[in-house]
């Protein structure tokens, strides 16, 4: 506990006690496969299982009893039992299922239920349990908390997450949500290109303007970062949610399934055997990023089919694909105000940028050869468990990120007023004032989008809510302030308040496809067997660390201005000082509230003296030594 | 006592968490803690003085080191209340940096914070005849453009004009002109809505 007095330099963090159980993890959660990496003395290190293996497929297989098997082993179940196994979960994370393709009019997953009206949140249906996407992912990040801990040897309970840059807000709060369920806490959402800039940049000890190329298993992102003096200051990011390798082996299965209807007949798949037509196709590709050509056998139904594939035809294949991602590409580079010239180097990241045609087309772009010297499926990773070190034992680099989305509100005609533009730095806050547009209205509805576009319609709605209690008044006469925070997560809150009355409303916004708070609990409830202790200790530390701020304040202020105090004054306070550092050694979160609270008031007086000598001193143009002949009263 | 005040002097205000006095630094002196961010001009915020020439390599200078101190990644693990603060520290910084990055966004920002009373006619695109048929003439031009060649004409005349306004005005505010700044102020949005717009033309047209 000596740490709490340590009083340390603005902005720097204090060093962590020994034995390191505040060490926080940094993980890549991806579509196909998820990485966890931990950093200590700026060394990162990707934890590996004992065959040497980095990636844990993002795949879970779920037991009739509910238990959950992550990983490889999760994978390869995948052919056998189909019903039990979900992929790719990731792209389903606040989202709706409009947004996942079918294959032959079957998905690749079995919907239980959309939700009332088709929003709210996706429940999936395997072996037997109604199962949301926040769910599965909590229990892929669980797989890669466990992970750590072995590594470690003790508990691992903070993290940094990297998300898709383009994630919106309710696929970032989902997200949030799922480590929430793991029992990680998330020190910070990391936008993934930024992340392996980071890493890349650290590494390479690179200066000057460089774009990072993401395509994963189903993101895309492009990012375009100046990184100087440890500065990495992002310009500008772009690119699409529902893009990446998952598409790329929708395009070849798609291609083989054609193939063999030809030769087999039409037939309708399950969503079984759809998993097998695209694991067959991920195969494929994953062979011709070496291989010239090959061949490969479809076994659906009891029915064999052999689909030979070369590289020319592959590349007609997801030729549509790519080029979608050069266009996001050039808009992300006039959005930065550069071009070509302006780009230092490209980093390429995701196992997609394996794929030749990829690399050529972006080195045509960019006008010079990608740098594939780095593992593309670590790299994101890495640098999530710097910036995690960076969090928790402070750091000299500094990660500034931007807003991906523009986020505005609906005004009348089904418009979208835009509030914050997209790229602009976060944290950001900016207000906007709208009034009422009839005789005594005391509601109104606010519905939050995010996008790009000019209706309604074609954006993305992420909440809406009622600020109510408006006072009657003529059409016009009311100013509601409506007020939206982006945080350093890239994570909305809006304030509305109403000037005249001073009436507000603040609402986190908890998107139309996310979980609400009960449904948080239940779950909470439900799976974690240590949810409730959680919640607890979690309450405990906070309640530890705001005493113990109290108390660094205090002793701070005794030893600057002590002399103000006389010897009973000091004894007094000393009392509650050494009360409260009793009481935070114990377990008590109550009673380390309440030695807290009293320390507040018994310094009181105390700083009602330094206030007043440091007013005197302001007023004198003198500094405070200067004023040493004033003798402390009573 | 009050014949001693001195108004550039910030106000004394109490350290939130130890109650000591501020004088609208960031942090306590005493116990370090980061405080609110309080209510300043963008130039004082970033340690500047009020002056339309900024040196972008300066203003990146002052902005990182900033934020070096000051953004909530230095802050994960405080107190809820310091993360607050951080947060809204950010945000502040932020706005000021984006603000004044832009010279019309400084140009703009100066304008309201020299002419605090009641803005001066012609700062309204409507109030300028001249403007608005120069406006109208290139607009025409740039839809009229079939070619890139001929889209980079009216981009290479856009950067011109802006490289000429962003001058005069630097003159204008060392005069003091808030006026004459006002309406070049004017000016300088709508080039530089000319100029974002011929881009996106171009694009279109490749």
């Amino acid at each position: 506990m000596n740490t709490l007095l340590q009083i340390h330099e603005p902005g720097a963090t204090p060093q962590p006690h020994e034995g390191d159980t505040t060490l926080a993890v940094g993980i890549d959660l991806g579509t196909t496969n998820s990485v966890v990496a931990i950093s200590t003395g700026a060394q990162p290190e990707v934890l590996r299982d004992e065959d040497g293996t980095a990636l844990v497929p993002s795949v879970v297989a779920y037991a009739p009893d509910g238990s959950a098997i992550v990983g490889g082993l999760a994978r390869n179940l995948l052919l056998d039992r189909p019903e039990s196994v979900v992929g790719s979960i990731k792209r389903l994370m606040g989202r709706g299922i409009n947004s996942v393709k079918s294959l032959g009019g079957t998905l690749p997953f079995d919907i239980d239920s959309i939700g009332e009206d088709g929003a709210g949140m996706v429940r999936l249906n395997v072996a037997g349990h109604k199962m949301t996407p926040v769910e599965i992912s909590g229990d892929i990040l669980s797989a890669l908390k466990e992970r750590a801990e072995d590594h470690l040897g003790h508990a691992v309970d903070r993290s940094v997450i990297t998300v898709p840059a383009y994630f919106d807000d309710a696929a970032r709060t989902a997200t949030k949500d799922a480590a929430r369920l793991a029992g990680l806490e998330v020190l910070r959402l990391v936008n993934e290109p930024t992340a392996a800039a980071l890493a890349y940049g650290l590494d390479k000890g690179s200066e000057g303007i460089y774009a990072v190329y993401d395509l994963g298993g189903g993101t895309f992102d492009v990012s375009i970062l100046r990184m100087e003096k440890g500065v990495f200051q992002v310009l500008a990011t772009g690119g699409d949610a529902s893009l990446g390798g998952d598409d790329f082996d929708h395009a070849v299965a798609e291609h083989f399934l054609s193939e063999r209807a030809e030769r087999l007949g039409e037939k309708e798949l399950t969503a079984g055997e759809v998993k097998v037509a695209l694991m067959t196709a991920r195969l494929a590709k994953e062979c011709l990023s070496d291989a010239s050509d090959g061949e490969w056998v479809l076994d659906i139904d009891g029915k064999q089919s052999s689909h030979a594939l070369n590289r020319d035809t592959f590349d007609g294949i997801v030729k549509e694909l790519v080029s979608r991602t050069l266009t996001i590409a050039n808009h992300v580079m006039e959005d930065a105000g550069t071009n070509a010239d302006d780009i230092k180097g490209v980093i390429m990241v995701g196992g997609s940028t394996r794929v030749p045609l990829v690399r050529e087309k972006v080195g045509i772009l960019f006008g010079k050869p990608p740098l594939v010297d780095i593992n593309p499926d670590e790299v994101v990773a890495i640098g999530a468990a710097l910036q995690a070190e960076a969090l928790t034992v402070g750091s000299d680099t500094l990660l500034l990120d931007v807003t991906p989305l523009s986020l505005g509100i609906e005004t009348m005609g089904g418009l979208v007023e835009k509030i914050i533009p997209r790229n602009t730095p976060i944290p950001v806050a900016k207000a906007q004032e709208f009034t009422t547009y009839q005789d005594g209205q005391t509601a109104m509805a606010i519905h939050v989008v995010q996008g790009e576009r000019e209706m309604v319609e074609s954006n993305r709605s992420l909440a809406r809510f009622e600020l109510r209690g408006i006072p009657p008044m003529t059409a016009g006469a009311a100013h509601i302030r409506v007020t939206f925070t982006v945080d350093a997560d890239g994570l909305l809150t809006v304030a509305a308040a109403e000037d005249t009355t001073g009436i507000e409303q603040e609402v986190a916004v908890k998107p139309s496809y996310g979980l609400s708070e009960e449904e948080m609990a239940d779950m909470l409830y439900d799976s974690m067997k240590h949810a409730k202790d959680d919640m607890a200790e979690r309450l405990l530390a906070e309640a530890r660390v705001e005493a113990g701020r109290t108390l660094n304040a205090i002793n701070a202020a005794l030893a600057a201005d002590g002399e103000l105090l006389n010897e009973d004054e000091r004894t007094e306070l000393v009392v509650v000082i050494d009360r409260l550092s009793l009481m935070i050694k114990g377990d008590d979160r109550d009673a380390i509230g309440h030695a807290a609270e009293a320390l507040e008031d018994a310094s009181r007086p105390f700083a009602e003296k330094r206030m007043d000598r440091g007013i005197r001193s302001a007023l004198r143009g003198v500094g405070v030594e200067d004023l040493e002949d004033e003798t402390p009263s009573g | 006592m009050e014949a001693t005040l001195n108004d550039t002097r910030p106000d004394i205000v109490p350290c939130w968490s130890c109650g000591g006095p501020i004088d609208g630094s960031a942090f306590c002196d005493t116990c370090k803690a980061v405080q609110p961010p309080g209510q300043r001009d963008h130039f004082s915020r970033l340690g500047l003085n009020v002056s339309f020439d900024i040196d972008p390599a300066t203003l990146d200078e002052v902005y990182f080191s900033m934020q070096r101190k000051l953004h909530p990644d230095r802050f994960a693990t405080h107190s809820p209340k310091e993360k607050a603060y951080s947060q809204q520290q950010a945000t502040a910084i932020n706005d000021a940096y984006e603000t004044l990055k832009d010279p019309h966004g400084r140009a703009d920002y100066m304008v309201h914070l020299k002419g605090t009373d009641v803005l001066p006619e012609g700062c309204n695109l409507i109030n300028d005849q001249v403007l608005l048929i120069e406006s109208m003439e290139m607009r025409e031009a740039l839809a009229e453009s079939e070619t890139p060649a001929d889209v980079d004409i009216i981009s290479a005349r856009a950067t011109e004009d802006i490289r000429v306004c962003i001058a005069q005005l630097s003159k204008l505010f060392a005069n003091n002109d808030i006026e004459g700044a006002c309406k070049l102020t004017t000016r300088l949005k709508y080039l530089k809505k000319l100029a974002q717009e011929a881009q996106a033309h171009r694009a279109k047209l490749i």
